[in-house]
């Protein structure tokens, strides 16, 4: 691990990825090799051993994710991190990991799909399976850097929101922002705010592992600490227990979508940039959030009043940082490098109040400052 | 010494809402159930440091049964999900549960490779023939010709043996019985638990719902009484040619070897490693 604090380091954000990890208190990392990801789990399979942590290289994506949430049920902070034909495989461990409310972080650097598809030009395609990727309804928490900072700062955050809530996270970077090397200072580890899961205090007969408190979260035993239970991918009772029973199948759907809904405050981030007295404003994330702010500092400077909310939680969609800005202004425009996987959930939210336009990049090249000023003039 | 049943039945069964539990009458499960509880009754291990993790099918549901730190995966994993255990809390026991079709066909991958690894794990493996709870179609160690739901014409392709494979693939010990041999597998899985390295024991086991009435096999007890004449101990088995073995099962230890083991070599690396970036 780097020194944190004063001394500014060269970084791409895969690196940073690691460093976030790592300060969060990450000492578990599973994952198979695959472009763009795989400096993630190079770093961290040189890092975490200085660290007592653990790495280990398993046979797929489908192992990776089974070993990442049986290390989190034994109590230790794990994370696994790979791209879309692998984030294709880890999708059936995932919804484990909902159902069995298992706190740990998956990262997927997204590259060009479906399939094999582009390795390795860079793509957006993978926002909406990470929201439904996974079968059956869950709810689930995904967010997206744009920079390496952010690959730094949201890493910690996504493994605090996963604890917090005892959920899986997803973070999405993107082959831009993994392989871009900016120099960063990375803040003294005395200003990170890092959170742990809670751990019950009662004593073992008195656990009910899948209760809820007020926020509809459970505190969480670790296997071998004495709080005997069950762990299962069946829908359970309070004790973790399978069930059919309907009212019991209710009750857990519902504090499952509870407890993420009511924790929308924290969980919901975006940042604004010039969107007070906008006209027009981009909705961007990930690494065409950078060219969206460009376009937007070259539309002031030519006299055109453009906002842009960058968004760094896409699921839950971050409707109340949206909604607002429709009201306020007559044109919104997405740039994405999909077909439009963000610009549906904002037309959802829409509701006929602002035009919206939408520009898409799948040809495997990067959207452009200049590309994305052109459309905004046309707003 | 016999092991009263009565202790075992209070000191490891859930009794809070689990039973009755889903095995039909006269299913092996229950056998191979109580030989892993007299194995940990007789090695006197604490209930707080065993993990046993199953996949789906009847037998992953063996878990949700027994006061332990219990984890019923996703379908052919659990020996991965034992795997991330197993490193991250070296001192448990983490044992795997899996049937026939669980562990070699949709979990083939993990546990080959589980075996090449070498972590210091227990897998028992329940091989039953059949996919029981889906209702009775081929599986991995279906033998040719055998009918099932999906090959009513007799199955074309030809069965794994578990335990070889489990040698091949580098496992440090392995072992077979059948539950008729409940003794055995009492023995085995007791020797298996207690090995340092990834440790299987495969249980022949008779599924006469789903297995053994298409094929005209008969009943539970049949079905039993034909593994006390298929079975050949390993000893026998070395003194006969492989014609007079065809047919036949081997049981008892089938390979018990010292190799390094992953989260010993692991300690290495992780010393290794602090050196490395003291010198940086």
């Amino acid at each position: 691990m780097y020194d944190h604090g004063q001394q500014r380091h060269l970084l791409q954000g895969n690196e940073a990825i690691v460093q976030g990890a790592l300060t969060a208190g990450c000492r578990f990392f599973a994952g198979y090799p695959i472009t763009p990801a795989s400096e993630i789990a190079e770093q961290l399979s040189n890092e975490l051993p200085a660290v007592d942590g653990t790495f280990i290289q398993m046979e797929d994506e489908i192992a990776s994710m089974g070993a990442i949430i049986g290390a989190s049920l034994s109590g230790v902070k794990s994370m696994t991190a790979t791209s879309g034909p692998g984030f294709s495989l880890m999708q059936e461990n995932l919804g484990f990991a909902c159902v069995a409310e298992v706190p740990c972080v998956i990262v997927n650097v997204m590259r060009g799909g479906p399939s094999t598809g582009l390795p390795t030009s860079p793509a957006q395609g993978d926002v909406q399976m990470a929201r439904w990727g996974t079968h059956g309804d869950h709810p689930i928490v995904v967010l997206a850097v744009s920079t390496v900072m952010d690959s730094f700062t949201i890493t910690i955050k996504a493994f605090n929101i996963a604890e917090k809530y005892r959920i899986p996270v997803i973070l999405l970077s993107d082959e831009v922002v993994a392989h871009t090397r900016e120099c960063v200072e990375l803040p003294d580890k005395s200003e990170v705010k890092v959170i742990d899961r809670i751990r019950p205090s009662v004593p073992p007969d008195w656990y009910k592992p899948y209760e809820g408190d007020a926020r509809g979260v459970s505190p969480m035993a670790s296997f071998g600490d004495g709080y005997r239970h069950h762990v299962t991918g069946l829908i359970h009772d309070v004790m973790g227990f399978p069930t059919q029973q309907p009212r019991e199948v209710e009750d857990f759907h519902l504090r499952m979508a509870k407890k993420i809904s009511r924790g929308f405050p924290d969980i919901q981030m975006t940042k604004g940039f010039y969107l007070d007295d906008a006209d027009f404003f981009i909705v961007a994330y990930g690494a065409v959030a950078r060219s969206a702010l460009r376009a937007v500092q070259d539309a002031r400077e030519a006299g055109f009043k453009a906002g842009l909310l960058q968004l760094i939680t896409l699921f839950p969609f971050p409707r109340r940082a949206v909604t607002p800005l429709l009201q306020q202004c007559r044109s919104v425009l997405i740039p994405e490098m999909n077909m439009g996987q963000i610009s549906r959930e904002v037309q959802r939210v829409n509701q006929g109040a602002c035009n919206v336009v939408k520009y898409n990049r799948v040809d495997g090249k990067f959207i452009t400052p200049r590309e994305i000023y052109d459309q905004l003039i046309k707003l | 010494m016999p092991i009263p049943a009565q202790a075992l039945r209070h000191k490891y069964l859930r009794h809070n809402k689990k039973f009755p539990h889903v095995w039909c009458p006269g299913c092996g499960n229950g056998i191979v159930m109580g030989a892993l509880l007299r194995a940990i009754y007789r090695l006197d291990i604490d209930q707080d440091d065993i993990v046993l993790a199953s996949g789906i099918g009847c037998s992953g549901r063996m878990p949700t049964y027994l006061d332990f730190n219990t984890l019923h995966t996703t379908h052919g994993r659990a020996l991965t999900f034992a795997t991330g255990v197993k490193l991250a809390r070296p001192e448990l026991n983490v044992v795997a549960i899996m049937g026939d079709g669980d562990a070699t066909a949709i979990g083939g991958n993990h546990f080959i490779h589980a075996a090449r690894r070498n972590l210091n794990l227990t897998a028992i493996i329940i091989n039953n023939s059949i996919y029981g709870m889906t209702g009775g179609q081929y599986s991995p160690t279906t033998p040719f010709g055998s009918k099932s739901t999906t090959s009513v014409y007799g199955h074309i392709e030809h069965a794994f043996s578990i335990a070889e494979l489990a040698v091949t693939a580098g496992a440090s010990f392995v072992a077979r019985a059948t539950v008729y041999h409940a003794d055995l597998v009492d023995r085995l899985i007791e020797q298996a638990i207690k090995k340092r390295g990834f440790a299987v024991v495969e249980v022949i086991s008779n599924c006469h719902v789903q297995y053994g009435r298409r094929n005209k096999l008969g009943g539970a007890v049949d079905m039993l009484k034909s593994f006390k004449e298929q079975a050949v101990t390993v000893s026998r088995a070395e003194k006969m040619k492989p014609e007079e073995l065809e047919g036949k099962t081997t049981i008892g230890v089938l390979a018990d070897r010292d190799l390094p083991i992953s989260t010993e070599e692991y300690k290495k690396v992780r010393s290794q490693a602090r050196a490395t970036k003291e010198r940086v």
